[in-house]
Order: structure tokens, then sequence, then C-alpha cells
């Protein structure tokens, strides 16, 4: 992956989060911090990032692939994958 | 004024959404009420046309004072719930009194987002009138934003302010162009969304989340626990999801949300108030939701008659329910009394949670995070997802066997799959 589809796909992912828990800790957040825990993400705050990442990328996103998406630097790495950038 | 949780006696009307002469609906969102919590849109209760509002932007009035004369048929009928006294009092509006406009034409202007500060008055000594108020309103702006200029409600630019977006990013939510509160993002995606903004009612819910909890410690309360096995449960509601679209899953907290509604109704016992030192039993399973905010505090939501929504159906209730109290615009219906409250710490929060009551009810439910543990099951130990589910009750209204049943009663719901629709 270039460094720019990397950057690219963690842009959506931050943006998604943004959607969900605007503020000073998403600006604070790491691209490894778990984001659940850092931005103190529910389950319903978490199915709503999901939307927003669907969304804004077209890619699909089960259930089992959550884990998946557990840091900015994951869910980045996910998308890219999956051909979002 | 409805009362809009059982602790309100008095709410300030913050936003008119109707004028006089505009045709209404039951569950229209009419008006938008600031208690000392947070801010609440008022529904429509019946069908008909709005005659008059009684109460200006800004009054504080006491529960049951009409807010507004709606006409239905032809035959006028407050649209507050029926309170005894007449609405002969209003208080005048706090605040200075702004010399260019009279307070007719000063709520003429606020209820159509018309600030007389920015007219140009035609009345004598330069007074703003009606007339003014109405030309300034006439270019329509609805249709095309870049004419004309935007009409925003006071309270709706407060918001704004508060939240950091510019006034002119707002888009009328309504037909007749009118940028209300609630057409007001929420949160902006902005870096600097200031959390002080959504602290703003924080004070007010702080001392009343105080005041309730104070008066539960008069209630004697006693508690139950149960570790509840939910593998079984949880791989059926992943094979549901498996199948749909990300906006039609079903999060486990909404199937706890379920299972505890229908427990409600196997054991009524627990679903209901203290009143006068007797128990009250509830007609129907209303149950209050604990929603914790962002940034601190808490909002207690009810979804009335839980236990007769099919489960996708309540996790759409939860979803927007949650949605609303986080955003800070509940709605009157929101604010039903419930008969007994759940505190779901969801999944990044603790293994359990020994609540306490909210009087008047005479029980509170607390779900924990789902946690693998070893489970026996027959002579053998496995690992599975459990949840430890708690029962807080009133003491004087039951005993801890009836806790007891409730808890085996959410275990299973849990497991019978004929619950599940």
């Amino acid at each position: 992956m270039s460094p720019t589809a990397d950057a690219a796909a963690r842009d959506l992912v931050r943006d998604a989060l943004a959607r969900v828990a605007p503020g000073p800790d998403l600006d604070a957040l790491a691209d490894t911090d778990d984001v659940r825990d850092v931005l103190e993400l529910d389950s319903l705050d978490f199915l709503r990032f999901v939307e927003h990442l669907v969304a804004v990328s077209g890619v699909r996103v089960d259930e089992d692939d959550y884990p998946q998406l557990r840091t900015v630097a994951d869910a980045g790495a996910f998308l890219a994958a999956a051909g979002a950038v | 004024m409805p009362s809009l949780g059982a602790d309100m006696d008095e709410g300030t009307v913050v936003e008119w959404s109707v004028a006089p002469g505009d045709e209404v609906h039951r569950g229209d969102l009419i008006a938008a009420v600031e208690t000392e919590k947070s801010v609440i849109d008022v529904e429509c209760f019946e069908d008909g046309v709005v005659e008059a509002l009684l109460v200006p932007v800004g009054a504080k009035v006491a529960v049951g004072t009409p807010l507004a004369v709606i006409g239905t048929d032809g035959a006028p009928a407050p649209s507050a719930p029926s309170a005894p006294s007449v609405p002969a009092e209003v208080p005048a509006p706090d605040g200075p009194p702004l010399p260019r406009a009279t307070p007719p034409v000063r709520r003429f202007a606020e209820r159509l987002g018309v600030d007389t500060g920015d007219l140009a008055g035609t009345g004598p000594h330069g007074t703003v009138t009606h007339a003014d108020v109405r030309a300034a309103t006439r270019p329509a702006p609805a249709a095309s934003p870049a004419g004309g200029r935007l009409r925003v409600t006071p309270y709706a630019r407060r918001l704004a302010a508060e939240r950091g977006t510019p006034v002119e990013d707002l888009h009328p939510g309504t037909a007749d162009g009118v940028v209300r509160g609630r057409d007001v993002p929420a949160a902006p995606p902005a870096p600097s969304a200031p959390r002080a903004a959504t602290r703003a009612g924080a004070d007010g819910m702080r001392a009343a989340i105080a005041a309730r909890m104070t008066r539960s410690l008069t209630i004697p309360q006693y508690h139950v626990d149960a570790v509840l096995e939910v593998g079984a449960a949880l791989d059926r509601l992943r094979e549901l999801n498996r199948r749909a679209a990300v906006s039609a899953r079903i999060v486990p907290a909404a199937l706890f949300l379920h299972a505890v509604a229908r427990a409600a109704r196997r054991v009524p016992e627990l679903n209901g108030h203290w009143v006068d030192g007797a128990p009250v039993p509830a007609t129907s399973v209303d149950v209050g939701v604990v929603v914790s905010l962002r940034g601190g505090g808490l909002l207690v939501p009810t979804i009335p008659a839980a236990d007769e929504l099919a489960l996708p159906d309540l996790m759409t209730a939860l979803r927007e329910v949650v949605e609303r109290a986080r955003a800070g615009r509940l709605r009157s219906s929101d604010t039903a009394d419930a008969g007994l409250t759940v505190s779901d710490l969801g999944d990044t929060g603790g293994h359990a949670v020994h609540g306490r009551i909210f009087p008047p009810q005479v029980a509170l439910v607390g779900l924990g995070a789902v946690v693998a543990r070893p489970w026996a099951d027959g002579d053998l130990l496995g690992v599975r997802p459990t949840v430890t589910t708690t029962l807080t009750g009133d003491h004087r209204a039951t005993d801890g066997v009836v806790g007891g049943r409730f808890l085996h009663a959410v275990d299973d719901v849990l497991h019978d799959l004929e619950e599940w629709s």
C-alpha cells in the first residue's frame, strides 16, 4: 500500500469518527489508539461509526470485520485492502 | 406546559415552531421547552389549527399552564394538559426591553425568526411595526438560499453560536423556511467542537441527578445478581446481523433491553411506582433507559410499551432515543413516566452495576459488560460470554425472591426463540 493511499484511508476513518465523536479526544487520538476506549464509544456509537465508514468508503463491513477496526491505522489498512482508496 | 419528567415543576418556552393559523397534527413538534436538565421538543397532542400562542418565548411557566389554543373542528380547546388554572397571568419574558418594537411586535418577530434589531422601523419614532416584520419575511428564502436573508429563531442563533456553527450554514428543516433549534447540527465535525457547549445544562442536570439519588437513599433497597450465559443468544444475533445492512443490525444492548421488557411483563410487581405508602402497578411496560452523555451527566428517556415492540423495532427505538438524548433534543413523548429503568454499562464498561432506584419507581435493572467467563455446562467446563445482570428492588414493594424471579425471566427470554419476535 502506498503512503498516500494509507493516509487517505486514515482520513476516511477519522471523518467517520468525527461524525460520531467530534472533539478534543478525537484530535488527540493516535493512529494506534483503541478508538472505542479512547473515544468512549458504546455499541450504538460504534454502529454509527461503521455506518458512516460504509457510506464514505463504499466498502462492505460485516460484524466479523469489527475487530479489524480497532484503531485508525487498522481501519485504514482494512479500507485500503478492500479497495476503498 | 406538559410535565416532561417526574421531577419537573416548570419550564421555559425557548421556541415556537408554529404560528396562529397553522394546521397541526398529533405528534408534530410545536415548541421547544427548556427544563432544568435539557431542552425538550414538545409534540402536539391533537389535530387542529393553532388559534393562539398563550406563552411567549422566554417565559417560564408552571406545569399545567396552557401553552396554546388549538381549534379542533371549530371548537377551541387548550392543547396543553388540562389545567385548572386559567392562563390569566403570563410572566413577561426576562431580559431588558427592546425599545424599538412593542412586545406584541417583538413576539410576532421572534415567532417568524426575525430580529427586530435588524429592521428599519417605519412606525412612529422609527419603531418596528407588524408590517415591517411581515415585509422582512416576504422574500421567503427557502427556495433560493442565495437571495434574501435566512430566517433563524433567536434560540437557533444562540445554539449555533454555542456550537460554533456559522448561521449561513444552517438549513431550515421545515417548509416555512425558518431555521429552528433542532435544525442546528448537534455537534459540528470541526476539530474545535466546544465540549463546553454540550455542558450548558450540565449544572442543572447534575443537580437533578443529585436530588433524585438523594431521595432514592431514603428508600430501603435490596440487590440480587445473576450471571447469565449469553453465548447462544449472541450467536443467534450475529446470524441475524450477518444478513442485515449496517443500519438494520441489532446490538446486544437492544437484545438485553428486549429481555428486560418481556421479563417485566412476566413479573409485573417490579414495574410500577410506590405512591403514598402503596405500590401502584404500571399498566404498560414503559422502560427508562439510562443514557450517559459525552462530557458527563445522564438522561433517562423512556421507551413506551417496550415489551410490545419486536426486537428490530426496539433496536430502532433505542437508537433514536439515544441519539436524541445525546443531541440534547428529547421529545415530550420520550419523557413519559417509566415503570422501571435499565442501566446498561455497555461493552466497554464495568462488569456489574448495582444502581439505585429512580423514585417513585420500584426497580432498577443493571446490565454489565459481556465478559468471557468459565462456565459449567453439566459436568463440562467451557468458556462462554456472560452478562452480570442485577436487580435493585424497593423492599417496601417487593422482596428479594421477586427480584430473583425477574432475573430468571430475563434469562428465559434470552434463551426462548419465540420471545425474539
